[in-house]
């Protein structure tokens, strides 16, 4: 019973599919979020193709506060904590997390709108050890922060 | 799938602050199980966070945020008993969402 189930089960997520990526590609990106994702720039394989997606390399900034361990015992997760001064930059509309040697640098991007914080936490995965960059866009310019994390056992498992 | 996010929603400062913990294995597509056979990529494509019913944050991830994720996030204002709710999808079409009560 178990079997038949699971093929009908898998049938029905591969039409669910099809007709999911049907509306992706008709909608590209406003499928379910009101911001577009930057595709493009999850699927660049280094860092430079990240920043020539976004446009530029961004400046350095001291307003960025980004907190990564200095040695990561799991590169599987791995805390990242980033905080950007209101007052030395203020109007932060999205936060990129980038970690440079993995097979797709871009881990996350965070779209902050107006009334929440620059404030944002995740775990990520880091495949060896490598600089991390927390990059802030505001007002259309881009700015970063980056820090090296020291990776003992890897983030991309067996 | 209603459970699959844990969240807490507290008040700190002049904002509230989000924590949630999502159940999602995040498989890269790049790992490969013990047969040697690919393990198809499973992972959180898009997350979103509404206060009473405003988006409070959108966020994109790829791959390579951890497994079960974890997203901390602040928004201004807020106050105690407003619903706070955490909503992603993954690349197969899946989704999940939690939601609760600021304290």
């Amino acid at each position: 019973m178990s079997s038949r189930q699971s093929a009908g089960v898998r049938r029905r997520a591969v039409l669910q599919m099809g007709s999911l990526l049907a509306l992706a590609s008709a909608l590209p990106g406003r499928l379910w979020a009101t911001v577009t994702r930057p595709q493009s720039a999850f699927e660049a394989t280094a860092v430079e193709g990240v920043f020539a997606d976004l446009g530029v390399t961004p400046a350095r900034s001291d307003a960025i506060i980004f907190s990564v361990p200095d040695i990561a015992e799991n590169g599987a997760v791995v805390p990242v904590k980033i905080e950007v001064d209101d007052e030395m930059l203020p109007n932060v509309s999205k936060v990129y997390v980038i970690v440079e040697k993995n097979p797709n640098p871009l881990a996350a991007v965070f779209a902050i709108p107006e009334g929440t914080q620059p404030y944002v936490e995740t775990r990520v995965k880091v495949a060896q050890t490598c600089e991390l960059f927390a990059v802030a866009e505001a007002e259309g310019q881009l700015y970063m922060a980056s820090k090296e994390t020291k990776v003992t056992l890897g983030g991309c498992g067996g | 799938m209603a459970s699959r996010i844990r969240i807490r929603a507290q008040l700190k400062g002049d904002g509230c602050e989000v924590k949630a913990l999502m159940r999602h294995p995040m498989e890269t597509g790049l790992r490969k199980d013990q047969l040697g056979e690919t393990i198809p990529a499973r992972f959180i494509t898009a997350v979103k966070v509404t206060h009473n019913d405003k988006i409070v944050l959108d966020a994109f991830w790829g791959a390579a945020v951890s497994a079960n994720p974890f997203l901390g996030m602040r928004f201004k204002g807020g106050s105690v008993g407003d619903v706070v709710k955490v909503s992603w999808l993954d690349n197969q079409g899946d989704t999940g969402e939690g939601e609760t009560q600021i304290r």
